[in-house]
């Protein structure tokens, strides 16, 4: 961690140490995730269920977002199958089954596409530091500077046993209805998911730019000088390094995680670039985000130096019809058998509806929105082809890219080495 | 021999990352990083029909008295990562990836060869490798705790594991029929390995692709490794530089196939090799002269001898003669690189003895030794050495290392490859869109008793085991409570947000 000056806002306010001032260019992400974010949404009309596992599946919906101008899409992952009841694994058979690894998803997406940003979501708590840390430093070469990573925990029994080296701290129902109560248990996973999460980023840094010299002259390729040992050593692993892949485009990939308590606004405030939360309302964005702004302080992040942008997660059914997506919804809810829940706020309306509540609550210090399509690929083209020109006419989102890089798109500088620095 | 007869020579080839094999100050050697290269190269040799794309693995920045060495190319991408990127922009060319057996789990490998192989419909290659080395182990969270002892049992158990996973989904399970609202068939990716290395259970979440299973590919020479080959894999990969020992190691690793009931073509066996190309075979000498000459620097040939004599050899003059003095036992002088089996002393014995039979200067020694499997001449005459070498059971074919990145293999795939398809021994477009169509390969090689893609399930032992659905070892968890909250969006059922 460099700085620890911790929230240095000239105006005072708390939540402008993660806020953007307005006026400031409304940012956009969506959340790719089976057939949609609807358990019901692969019996859709439309929908591609038999190829959801496949490439051209992928290819077009990536490419409709690109299309879109959208900053970054995030793909979904998990070392389970997916669950209707999210503690447990379950044996239905009615709901999507079965996902392909979302690292090398994005990396085969990144030579069909130029511009847009990818962020696979990968599992810390199983998995090789090091493993993780080049993987996703060859998508951001793969992609020439596109690349995020989604850091997530994993604390299911049955998520340890397919690795069988260890197990989990194990959560009671009582636990389970309450996020803060939820994290509790966890706050070791996550003080070691930010652990991977350094390391990786150290990892980074241990190619300084301009490491590969090739004087032939001296016979020498590399200068060594410039390549570094980090020796990492956690509570829980020790990394040596230095990385086996060069410093990347982007220097640093981009960090987001999603957080619904302290413990991961914590993780957030000390591991990510980009947070994003799931209010529900105008009123509870601010509250999140003077907590977002809380662990920033408590953790001593410089916010000036490292910048942590924030984004609020909706659930969105878009059809331009008023009121035709609640009635879509509810046909979805009916064939699901339930209606449908999320940690996320669940929006149905126009695409004009939708760009109203953006802009008011954005008005708190957002940074922008993951919006999470109820149903593929509908609402996905709805966010495109609805929702970002409504808000390109209200003159808040971009009409082309002006950046190549995911950074670039968000404003955050590309990082010198942090061994760069210290030599 | 009719015509229709000759055997076909299947090509691969490698973008080469670390080792000197590239000419790095070549002005034509660009990056070995930047994704244009790997495109570039990969695209060249899918217009050549070659087989597959072959990439190692570097899991640690080779050191050289204590310090990084800094004479080769260095750093490289993650080779898995970068085959699905190539998977994109290619239709048909294989895409094999090394990926070691000690410093992963199977879970994970297999998953990711599962989707590698969806992602690029079906051409996925796993060369499957192993490491006993604590200096790379320094890497990752367990360290470097594998004996040497255990690293061959632990990979075998590894691939069993991973086969087991990729057979735990059959063909029908994934239903995905909207109109009965049945997406997946019960017990779909159900598995339980139990064994000596792994003890794990659970849900696959890969189905896998149309390979069923990667092509499975071994390399090395013991004769551990060869019977591995043998029983396991599909294609070995060989490291030869003379046709006599080449043949040898065909008929023997061959004739071994027979007592795992395998026939002699459910192995391929490809050594690496280069191929020097120019328009007459005397500019084609004088090239691979240069080459070698540039490979290996005044500087590395001092590196390369001061790798096998464990001391500083730096006052030596690299034109002159060998060294006097005996090689010294000192682990800590060269790391991560994979050499010298037969320990220090005995090698330095055998290049004293060569250097002395051919009056070789250092650096024509390191030249020397380091040499593969060449080719070198105009297009007729590579063409004719690489025929001629498969026909007579030097091997199968050759995975093909070019000395420059990313646009080595432009000659050979411009000017020999149109020669071996007039010969009628390399293939004018791919017969078929999976690996294992383009080698020959009808089915993965599976465990005895077990089942597999398109067969009904598996061992009923194994299902009724694997539904009690253990948890891990140490720690008895009815898995129910434990939950997966906060970093997974996960809908938290009927539950406002307390902290919002």
């Amino acid at each position: 961690m460099t700085g620890t000056t911790g929230v240095t806002d000239p105006k005072g306010a708390p939540a402008a140490a993660t806020g953007t001032p307005d006026g400031a260019p409304l940012h956009l992400a969506v959340a790719l995730d089976g057939a949609g974010w609807h358990p019901a949404a692969w019996r859709e009309e439309g929908a591609r269920p038999g190829e959801l596992l496949d490439a051209a599946y992928w290819a077009d919906l990536v490419a409709e977002a690109e299309h879109g101008l959208i900053d970054f899409v995030t793909f979904e992952d998990a070392l389970g199958l997916q669950s209707a009841a999210f503690h447990l694994p379950d044996d239905r058979t009615d709901q999507v089954r079965g996902s392909i690894d979302a690292v090398l998803l994005a990396a085969h997406l990144a030579p069909l596409t130029t511009h847009i940003g990818l962020v696979p979501t990968t599992n810390v708590t199983h998995t090789e530091p090091f493993h993780l840390a080049i993987g996703i430093a060859t998508l951001d070469h793969a992609s020439k500077g596109r690349a995020g990573w989604r850091p997530q925990i994993s604390s299911r029994a049955s998520d340890a046993a397919h690795f069988g080296r260890r197990t989990t701290p194990q959560l009671t129902e009582d636990d389970v209805t309450d996020s803060e109560l939820i994290s509790q248990p966890l706050r070791a996973l996550f003080a070691e998911g930010a652990e991977v999460v350094e390391a990786a980023r150290q990892l980074w840094d241990s190619w300084e730019d301009g490491a590969e010299i090739r004087d032939a002259a001296t016979g020498r390729f590399l200068d060594r000088d410039k390549v570094h040992h980090i020796d990492f050593q956690g509570a829980n692993f020790s990394v040596k390094g230095p990385s086996i892949t060069p410093r990347t485009p982007q220097g640093q990939p981009l960090v987001v995680s999603l957080a619904h308590a302290t413990t991961p606004y914590e993780f957030a405030a000390l591991s990510s670039d980009v947070v994003a939360v799931t209010p529900h309302d105008r009123p509870g964005t601010a509250a999140i985000l003077a907590q977002v702004a809380e662990a920033v302080e408590r953790t001593g992040r410089d916010v000036v130096e490292r910048p942590l942008r924030t984004f609020a997660d909706l659930i969105v059914f878009l059809d331009d019809e008023p009121g035709s997506a609640a009635r879509r919804k509810a046909r979805l809810d009916e064939v699901a058998g339930a209606e449908l829940a999320s940690d996320a706020e669940i929006f149905t309306g126009t695409p004009a509806e939708l760009a109203d509540l953006l802009l008011d609550w954005r008005s708190t210090g957002l940074d922008g929105f993951r919006l999470r399509p109820g149903a593929l690929p509908h609402d996905l083209t709805a966010i495109t082809r609805g929702l970002v020109p409504e808000l390109q006419r209200r003159g808040v989102f971009r009409t082309e890219y002006a950046s190549t890089t995911l950074r670039g798109h968000l404003g955050l500088p590309r990082p010198t080495s942090r061994y760069a620095k210290a030599g | 021999m009719p015509a229709t007869a000759k055997k076909q020579v299947h090509l691969a080839a490698q973008l080469p990352g670390i080792h000197n094999v590239t000419v790095w100050s070549d002005p034509r050697s660009e990056s070995q990083i930047a994704i244009d290269s790997f495109i570039r190269l990969a695209q060249t040799i899918e217009r050549g029909k070659f087989d597959f794309f072959f990439l190692a693995e570097g899991l640690r920045l080779r050191e050289h008295k204590g310090q990084v060495y800094d004479l080769d190319i260095a750093g490289r991408p993650e080779n898995l990562t970068v085959l699905s990127a190539l998977a994109a922009v290619t239709t048909h060319l294989g895409l094999a990836a090394t990926v070691n057996a000690t410093f992963n789990e199977p879970y994970e490998v297999a998953r990711r060869f599962a989707t590698l192989d969806r992602l690029s419909g079906g051409r996925a290659a796993w060369n499957v490798v192993t490491s006993y080395d604590a200096f790379t182990g320094e890497n990752f969270r367990r360290g470097g705790f594998l004996p040497e002892a255990d690293r061959y049992t632990r990979a075998a158990e590894f691939l069993t594991t991973a086969r087991e996973l990729w057979d735990s989904w059959s063909g029908g399970d994934l239903k995905a029929d909207a109109a009965t609202g049945e997406f997946t068939a019960p017990g779909a990716g159900r598995f339980a390995h139990r064994g000596q290395h792994f003890d794990i259970s659970g849900r696959f979440t890969t189905p896998p692709g149309p390979q069923g299973h990667p092509v499975i590919i071994q390399s090395g020479e013991s004769d551990a490794g060869r019977e591995f080959a043998a029983s396991d894999a599909e294609v070995i990969f060989s490291k030869h530089n003379r046709i006599d020992a080449a043949r040898d190691f065909y008929r023997d690793v061959k004739r071994r196939l027979a007592k795992y009931g395998r026939s002699p073509d459910d192995l391929l066996i490809l050594p690496t090799a280069n191929a020097v190309v120019a328009d007459t075979d005397e500019e084609a000498a004088a090239y691979a002269e240069e080459i070698s000459r540039e490979l290996v620097s005044p500087q590395t040939a001092i590196a390369h001898l001061e790798a096998v004599w464990g001391r500083d050899l730096s006052a030596y003059d690299p034109d002159g003669p060998l060294p006097d003095i005996e090689p010294e036992d000192d682990a800590h002088f060269l790391k991560g690189h994979s050499v010298f089996r037969k320990g220090r002393a005995e090698t330095a014995r055998q290049w004293r003895k060569l250097a002395e039979e051919r009056n070789f200067s250092i650096r024509e020694l390191v030249i020397e030794v380091g040499g593969r499997q060449t080719f070198v001449g105009s297009p007729q005459t590579v063409a004719d050495a690489i025929d001629d070498y498969v026909q007579t059971e030097g091997a199968d074919g050759f995975v093909l290392v070019p000395h420059l990145t990313p646009g080595g293999l432009d000659d050979f795939v411009d000017r020999v490859v149109p020669i071996l398809q007039e010969k009628g021994v390399h293939r004018d477009d791919y017969t078929g869109t999976t690996l294992r169509d383009h080698l020959g390969l009808s089915a993965a090689p599976r465990p005895a008793g077990w089942g597999g893609p398109g067969q009904p399930l598996r061992d009923e032992r194994l299902r009724a085991e694997s539904v009690r659905d253990r948890p891990a070892r140490d720690q008895p968890l009815r898995d129910q409570s434990v939950r997966d909250q906060s970093v997974r969006d996960q809908p938290l059922r009927d539950q406002k947000e307390t902290s919002a």
